[in-house]
């Protein structure tokens, strides 16, 4: 079942190292900038189609600096 | 010091260097990481070992007290240091050392090599398929960074036998020292490179093209253009960080898939899950392990250190701790939560990531499409490199049904 709520992606910035984990696993909701550190596009909100993929995103950064929270 | 004794004990007495450590370090680190986390040794100047990833992460983020001077644990180091900008570098010196290499490894900028390491896979894959056997790491793996990271530089692809035996002296062969030579050898080498890059530097600077070289030439520290000692030492670290690394990586997975038939066969049959299978590889045979020198005294994980000493940070150990990855000690090709620590964390990532994921994939990509039956030839023996980067250094490969 699918819980409530509308998923709001962030990178926290101080954490980011550039792995581009995200950037690779969700590359609709994320993007590098031109030394390589991950931005979320837009407004971070996560289209209900790609709430998979933005989770699966949160769980691969090494840096523990990509958060998803239900709003 | 001619022979080094044989380890009395893994948690007081380890050497990284030993047979056992280089053949197999897998049980050692989770044995120490049930018994004893931070493990610690006389040897080598006073090294400690921590094996859980929570340590090791500790550390890698603790640039404070732990400092990066000392990336390579040597038994004779030099006297004089070999900086190369920024993995030798700490705050706040490193991150306009960082900040000037990072526009060359972007996703984006390593994208565009993709065709071009496509190419070189399957010219090396031409010399070996139809034979019946071959040698995987010297006829394919250790070539394919090679040739990238000369293209990349703007030299003669060509020039990688120099490459490879440059890199051979600074990672394996004078990290221990039987004869008192190791420290001349490693500076005469490094003096070696740099008479190498001289010539490019000084053509580039007058002719800059669309390569690495011309990029490092043009390119403005604080403002200034690099100095000459930094330029060398940038390219250094190009090379030494960009070579050994990606071969040990890449022939790690071949061996995986030579001695998993299962995983081999479902790769070949869906080739979409090779990015996936890549992160399970960079996890579980993750090559490299660096050092840090303790910088004050301080405590990990209920293990006081002194300053002076040496940190071995083994981003491998790290990567099979149960804490942190659910069955550590099993490869699983389809693992979806992977957040591995390969290419370090903190202000130390790797900033050939993005090269190393893309020359992985390709090379397993382009050999499972030409070469989808091999195995490993019982007959002959795998041998596993020495020192901070761990691979196969021959993958004797029995190659057809």
């Amino acid at each position: 079942m699918r819980e409530k709520g509308t998923l709001r992606l962030s990178i926290d910035s101080a954490r980011c190292q550039g792995h581009n984990r995200c950037c690779a696993l969700a590359p609709e909701l994320f993007d590098a900038d031109e030394l390589g550190f991950a931005h979320v596009k837009g407004s971070g909100l996560v289209p209900a189609a790609l709430e998979e993929k933005a989770l699966l995103a949160t769980r691969n950064c090494p840096e523990y600096a990509v958060r998803a929270k239900r709003e | 010091m001619a022979q080094r004794p044989p380890v009395s004990d893994w948690s007081t007495d380890f050497d990284h260097t030993d047979r056992r450590w280089i053949e197999n370090p897998f049980v050692i680190w989770d044995d120490l990481r049930q018994h004893c986390p931070v493990a610690q040794t006389e040897r080598f100047g006073g090294v400690y070992l921590p094996t859980r990833y929570s340590d090791v992460r500790a550390i890698a983020y603790d640039t404070n007290n732990f400092s990066s001077r000392r990336p390579v644990i040597r038994e004779n180091p030099p006297t004089v240091g070999l900086p190369s900008p920024p993995i030798t570098s700490d705050p706040p010196h490193h991150k306009p050392a960082r900040m000037l290499l990072l526009p060359a490894f972007t996703p984006q900028a390593i994208a565009r090599l993709v065709p071009r390491t496509q190419r070189i896979c399957n010219e090396l894959i031409d010399a070996i398929v139809g034979a019946p056997t071959c040698d995987a790491a010297t006829a394919y793996t250790q070539h394919i960074p090679v040739r990238v990271i000369a293209y990349m530089l703007g030299i003669p692809e060509e020039e990688g036998d120099r490459f490879r035996r440059w890199i051979h002296v600074f990672l394996e062969d004078t990290i221990v020292d039987d004869d008192n030579t190791a420290a001349d050898r490693l500076l005469a080498t490094a003096a070696e490179m740099d008479d190498f890059f001289r010539p490019y530097a000084q053509a580039r600077r007058a002719d800059p093209g669309d390569d690495l070289i011309s990029f490092l030439v043009q390119a403005r520290h604080e403002g200034q253009p690099l100095t000459e000692r930094h330029l060398f030492g940038a390219l250094r670290l190009i090379l030494i960080a960009g070579i050994d690394t990606t071969w040990s990586a890449i022939g790690a997975s071949l061996w995986h898939l030579a001695n998993t038939p299962a995983d081999r066969a479902r790769l070949v049959a869906d080739p979409g899950l090779i990015p996936t299978a890549v992160e399970e590889f960079l996890r579980a045979y993750a090559p490299v392990t660096m050092a840090r020198q303790v910088v004050n005294d301080i405590e990990v994980g209920g293990c006081p250190m002194k300053a002076g000493r040496l940190v071995l940070l083994p981003f491998p150990a790290a990567n099979r701790d149960p804490a942190v990855f659910r069955d550590a000690d099993k490869v699983l090709i389809d693992r979806q939560d992977n957040r591995h620590a390969a290419f370090g964390l903190g202000i130390h990532r790797c900033i050939g990531s993005n090269l190393a994921r893309l020359e992985i994939t390709v090379a397993l990509e382009e050999w499972l499409k030409r070469i989808p039956e091999f195995r490993l030839d019982e007959k002959r023996a795998v041998s596993w490199s020495r020192g901070p980067v761990r691979g196969p250094r021959s993958l004797p490969f029995v190659l057809g049904a």
